[in-house]
């Protein structure tokens, strides 16, 4: 997961909603961080304080290092510290190099996958899914090790959907959610499991992370808003397929097939019109 | 783009490749069990690993075969899941003829237990019909789940606790000739849905007391439900499962339920319990391993009360599907540690099963631990069950046996994927079993083999599993450890799901020398639970605790039994009472099995 918001077009009708445009790149950050506080102090979730650090300090070290030797330049370490969290809080190890190896993992993508000068993968959707893949001995993912309460899961929500529609990312969340439910009903159907059976991951831990900072991630989603709906259609889609072929981490894999392929076409077609044009201009939320 | 960045992007691109390949490469040759199974042979087992284990079902004549539960036809869409527990496997010499024999649980209704009463002559004899401890799965009493031996009344003979997801039911020795139920009156509860149970003298007072761990709700009868909300709220944090009970033994076959004045109020998912003395205050601690949840380590407050202290001693913190509890001392040090299997699923679920190393001398007040399963090569097993540690090539080292498997259905076939979108929702839609998908005969961690680990004497064990054995891959549950043809070796008898027992005969190809202790209490509980006997040679210290059942729904013989290796001499044997009372003996004889009575505390 990474996220690289730069807000534009807020109305800056108060002082505090100036403050937060000017620093709303360390909104996602705090919430994830706010994730992560709550449900540690109320459940416990985290195994070991060691690996949440380890893959925190590794993907920011390896943000400063790579950005400076690669682009000359020093990054903003907002989403470094995204990507560590949500590796720390995605992959699950008894031992330590996995996160130091998923967190190294999900830069250094950042700085080899590149078109345009813009990276396609989402970092931590890269170095998640490629471990996961491996189907290791030492790795598994979040996806069953989480708790089930109702109030922290609405918490979770709530802040989510306040963020994403800051950020002017609802309509991919909303847009993936539903896709998600229609898709599981049908699902449903094909299977003869329980409706509910089908929409239970929704409910848990594991896609909280994946709609509020995965998918929404800017930097490597396209640049028109009907753009966006379409990706995140088409990665529930493949989610869909790959759930009928048993992939518990679907939605990783989906993502990690889709997100890049739309990236890069958009990126091509942006560069072809900006030529028509002769108005060259990145994409919104671009850092790097 | 200038050459030295041209240069840097190459570099950066080499390490992300070299990283890809190391870990595909890495992920390619580590597999929990081998591909490369039965390599050697009995001889050269022997030789190599001084042991081998050689299935004697034939042999002994041992022909009981583990029938599962029944549930309720609302349940049937997971049945294989529900009824994935019942076969237990406890020694005892009931007849004190000095032979083992063995006692197997079954749980379809109508099915019968088998007590397998030791011939002597390497047979052995099902005699639970004649004893009258067969017939004892009927209709609306419930199912077997385990069986514990104790001598609650203190008269020579022990005596037998059944527990079952039903009316858990004692049985008095009438002289090792046969058993009467004394179950009414007993103070007994109606109903437990229970997996776990052990005799264990909470408060030193010479009686036995009785713990039994609470899975599902004792409100359900999983035969006949009116709900299907009976699954656990979480898949980590669940505390809707049944609730425990102390029992206190009051005499005269009485037993009181002190369960929340002694402060066991803990309604997580029980598996299995333990009990020793962790600080040396001479009260057994109690350790309770529990699934869906964290571990509970209860200190015991001079018998008077127990209290909770899990986090502080460093087992409570991570939640995970407990499901054994069984004792060792794994480095020779005096140190006794816990043995705590969970669920290592490759690419799904890492837990990795636990041993607790306590940190500290047996004096500390609050003892704490540290896991060192992961060091010590003892962490991935597969979905693991009952485990037991013991000396298998009486090198002077405790070896370990690990039951592996959960559902061994279909083959090529899994569940996980079903399993796994329930299992991370929210607790609305995990804890009603009709949401659950239907597992349509599909396996679930299936087909594993039993892990046997050899301790290497240098705090590394090594996996052993495919080479001191013929390759089984039964749904293993419980484990039990005992000299069945007193020939001063551990054989094995492992408890299978659904399936037949394994009773290993263990040829121990070597010349290494052993030590055994009988140990009968006189002060203290007839049975000497709770007793610590520490051997000592050549400059090693290794402690043994006598139990009332530990590992899961499982029980060793009673005797210790300890390897010496080569030594000759014994220097000495420690034995702790529960009454506090210690005895010493020096130089006692080796290759011997000697019968010790706790000396009056005057003499």
């Amino acid at each position: 997961m990474q996220q690289e918001y730069k807000l534009e077009n807020i109305p800056a009708t108060t002082s505090f909603s100036q403050w937060l445009k000017n620093n709303f790149q360390y909104i996602p950050p705090a919430f994830i961080t706010l994730i992560l506080l709550v449900g540690q102090f109320t459940f416990g979730i985290l195994d070991s304080y060691v690996t949440l650090v380890a893959a925190i300090a590794t993907s920011m070290i390896a943000e400063i290092i790579l950005a400076r030797v690669v682009l000359g330049t020093w990054k903003n370490l907002a989403s470094a510290y995204i990507t560590g969290i949500s590796v720390g809080i995605l992959i699950r190890s008894n031992v330590i190099w996995p996160y130091v190896v998923t967190a190294l993992l999900s830069i250094l993508s950042k700085y080899v996958f590149r078109y345009k000068d813009r990276h396609l993968w989402n970092p931590s959707n890269f170095g998640i899914s490629w471990m996961l893949a491996l189907y290791s001995v030492n790795v598994a993912g979040l996806s069953i090790q989480w708790g089930s309460n109702l109030l922290a899961m609405s918490v979770i929500w709530v802040l989510g959907l306040i963020i994403v529609n800051r950020a002017k990312r609802l309509h991919v969340t909303v847009t993936y959610v539903i896709s998600f439910i229609i898709l599981a009903y049908v699902r449903c159907l094909i299977t003869g499991d329980a409706f509910l059976a089908e929409v239970s991951p929704l409910t848990g831990p594991m896609y909280q992370l994946f709609i509020f900072f995965m998918i929404t991630d800017p930097p490597t989603s396209v640049s028109t808003r009907k753009g966006r709906m379409i990706v995140v259609v088409l990665v529930a889609i493949v989610e869909f397929i790959l759930r009928l072929n048993n992939l518990i981490y679907a939605p990783f894999f989906a993502l990690f097939l889709v997100g890049p392929l739309a990236k890069f076409l958009d990126l091509r077609n942006n560069a072809l019109n900006n030529r028509k044009h002769e108005k060259p201009g990145p994409g919104p939320g671009s850092v790097i | 783009m200038s050459p030295s960045k041209k240069y840097t992007k190459i570099i950066i691109t080499v390490i992300f490749i070299c990283l890809l390949a190391i870990t595909f490469l890495a992920s390619l040759d580590n597999d929990f069990f081998s591909g490369k199974r039965n390599i050697r042979q009995k001889a050269t087992a022997e030789e190599a690993f001084g042991f081998y284990l050689e299935p004697a079902n034939k042999e002994t004549k041992i022909s009981f075969r583990h029938i599962a539960p029944e549930v309720d036809p609302k349940l049937n869409h997971i049945k294989r899941q529900i009824a994935s527990m019942g076969a237990a496997v406890s020694v005892c010499d009931f007849d004190n003829d000095g032979w083992n024999d063995i006692y197997f649980t079954n749980s379809a209704t109508g099915s019968k237990n088998a007590l397998y009463r030791n011939l002597h002559n390497g047979e052995f004899e099902d005699v639970a019909d004649k004893i009258q401890l067969a017939d004892v799965n009927r209709k609306g009493t419930g199912v077997s789940m385990g069986a514990i031996w104790g001598d609650y009344d203190n008269d020579g003979f022990k005596d037998l606790l059944l527990y079952k997801w039903g009316k858990p039911e004692l049985f008095k020795n009438m002289q090792g000739e046969k058993f009467e139920r004394v179950t009414e009156g007993s103070g007994l509860p109606p109903w437990v849905n229970a997996n776990s149970a052990i005799w264990f003298d909470f408060n030193n007072d010479g009686l036995l007391d009785i713990f039994i761990g609470g899975y599902y709700k004792e409100a359900f009868h999983l035969d006949s439900l009116n709900t299907t909300r009976i699954m656990p709220e979480s898949f980590r944090y669940a505390n809707n499962g049944g609730r425990n009970f102390l029992l206190k033994n009051t005499g005269s076959g009485k037993f009181e339920d002190v369960t929340k004045q002694y402060g066991l109020t803990s309604t997580k998912w029980t598996l299995a319990a333990a009990a020793a003395d962790f600080n040396g205050d001479g009260y057994p601690e109690l350790y309770i391993a529990n699934d869906y949840n964290v571990d509970e380590f209860y200190l015991n407050k001079n018998g008077e009360r127990f209290e909770e202290k899990g986090r502080e001693a460093g087992v409570g913190h991570i939640p995970k599907s407990g499901m054994n509890a069984s004792f060792g001392d794994i480095a020779n040090d005096g140190n006794v540690g816990i043995y705590t299997t969970n669920i290592t699923e490759k690419g799904i679920l890492i837990q990795g099963n636990n041993y607790w190393q306590p940190r500290s001398e047996r004096v500390a007040e609050h003892p704490s631990f540290v896991d060192i399963a992961q060091i010590s090569g003892i962490e991935n097993a597969g979905w693991s069950y009952g485990a037991q540690f013991g000396d298998l090539n009486n090198d002077g080292f405790m070896d370990l046996y690990v039951a592996n498997g959960f559902i061994s259905a279909k083959e090529n076939t899994s569940y996980w994927y079903d399993y796994s979108k329930v299992t991370g929702g929210n607790s609305a839609i995990i804890g009603d079993a009709k949401n659950w998908p239907d597992m349509e005969g599909k396996s679930q961690s299936g087909y594993e083999q039993d892990k046997i680990w050899l301790n290497n004497s240098d705090g590394l064990f090594e996996d052993v599993s495919d080479r001191v054995c013929p390759a089984a891959t039964y749904d293993g549950r419980a484990v039990a450890m005992a000299d069945l043809w007193n020939r001063g070796v551990l054989d094995v008898i492992v408890a299978n799901q659904n399936n037949i027992p394994l009773v290993y005969k263990n040829y121990a190809g070597n010349n290494n020398h052993w030590i055994a202790f009988e140990l009968q209490g006189t002060v203290s509980n007839a049975d000497a639970i709770g007793a610590r006997a520490e051997v000592e040679w050549d400059g090693k210290k290794q402690a043994q605790i006598v139990t009332g059942g530990m590992g899961f729904s499982a029980q060793n013989q009673h005797r210790l039994h300890f390897g010496t290796g080569k030594s000759g001499n014994i220097d000495g044997v420690t034995i702790y009472w529960p009454s506090g009372h210690t005895d010493k003996i020096k130089n006692p004889e080796i290759n011997k099995l000697h019968i010790i009575k706790e000396s009056k505390p005057n003499n």
